[in-house]
């Protein structure tokens, strides 16, 4: 295994936190109850998320300035990862709302806000797929993903912090957020995040070397023909 | 109103100790206390034991296509 010290950390801190995110003591809050532990599994799933956005855009960057496929490569692994993770968090936010809110969609600002976020992402796939030339559509996703990135963040933070959301942290339901959040949650929250995102890592540079892999057979293959 | 209404979303909730020891709200105290909260874990451990192993394996597969590849 390559570079493994940082798989290993990965590992132990995803053990840490399946084991500490359900044992460790937590707030006892009113509708909340006990899923209040869904702050180490649903909501480290869309922070996991936002970090391997930023760091997809910053290889587009990279790549736009550099027109060199291999940062293409870890742009749109990451941008997949991402999108895994945030699916799994609306499903699981989803799962949450049922026993929660009484329906799996009530049309929250939240709610939607990440809907129309991943909706975003997905235009991302669907338009580099109907690209042929590969670094055409290298070029147009870098671009598409950068914007995309810098409309997300708002959608996602913002704007339902402007309405009256049910979602706890916002529009002053029992909740946590940046300035509260209490300092035993934290004790597993941050590792939990740390271990989500390098978990997505790892995922996407598996998929990164099969990508590169690929491409030199090909090249193999056109440079056999000629 | 609609000024209110965004001063009270930025509102934030405070946790204290006392938040701790708040008997009044509902948690899965009796399971806890039965002890049926480690037969959970072990089953998480187990099943994330399986996922590890599998993406290892994957890892490890993928650096032997690579080696291949270089020859």
């Amino acid at each position: 295994m390559r570079a493994s010290w940082w798989k290993i950390l990965t590992i132990a801190l995803l053990a840490y936190t399946l084991t500490a995110g359900l044992l460790l003591d937590v707030p006892r809050l009113p509708i909340l109850n006990e899923t209040i532990r869904a702050l180490h599994f649903h909501v480290t799933m869309w922070f996991g998320m936002i970090i391997m956005l930023v760091v997809a855009v910053v290889y587009s960057v990279k790549f736009l300035r550099s027109n060199d496929l291999k940062h293409d490569d870890l742009a749109i692994e990451f941008t997949n990862a991402a999108i895994l993770f945030g699916v799994l968090g609306i499903v699981t936010g989803m799962l949450w709302a049922k026993f929660t809110w009484g329906d799996y969609w009530s049309g929250d600002p939240k709610q939607n806000a990440s809907a129309i976020g991943l909706l975003m992402y997905f235009a991302y796939l669907v338009l580099r797929n109907s690209l042929t030339d590969v670094h055409q559509r290298a070029r147009i996703g870098a671009v598409y993903s950068i914007f995309a990135f810098a409309a997300f963040i708002p959608l996602i933070f913002v704007l339902p912090r402007l309405t009256d959301s049910l979602h706890p942290g916002n529009g002053g339901n029992p909740g946590f957020n940046a300035y509260d959040l209490d300092s035993k949650l934290r004790l597993v929250f941050y590792p939990a995040i740390i271990g989500w995102t390098l978990l997505g890592t790892w995922i996407s540079s598996v998929r990164v070397r099969l990508r590169r892999a690929e491409r030199k057979i090909e090249d193999k293959l056109i440079n056999q023909v000629s | 109103m609609a000024f209110s209404m965004q001063v009270m979303a930025q509102e934030k909730i405070e946790i204290t100790e006392a938040d701790y020891q708040n008997t009044r709200v509902e948690m899965a105290d009796v399971m806890r206390s039965e002890g049926k909260i480690y037969v959970l874990v072990g089953i998480i451990a187990i099943v994330f034991a399986g996922i590890v192993v599998y993406i290892i394996n994957t890892d490890k597969k993928v650096s032997r296509l690579e080696k291949l590849l270089q020859e």
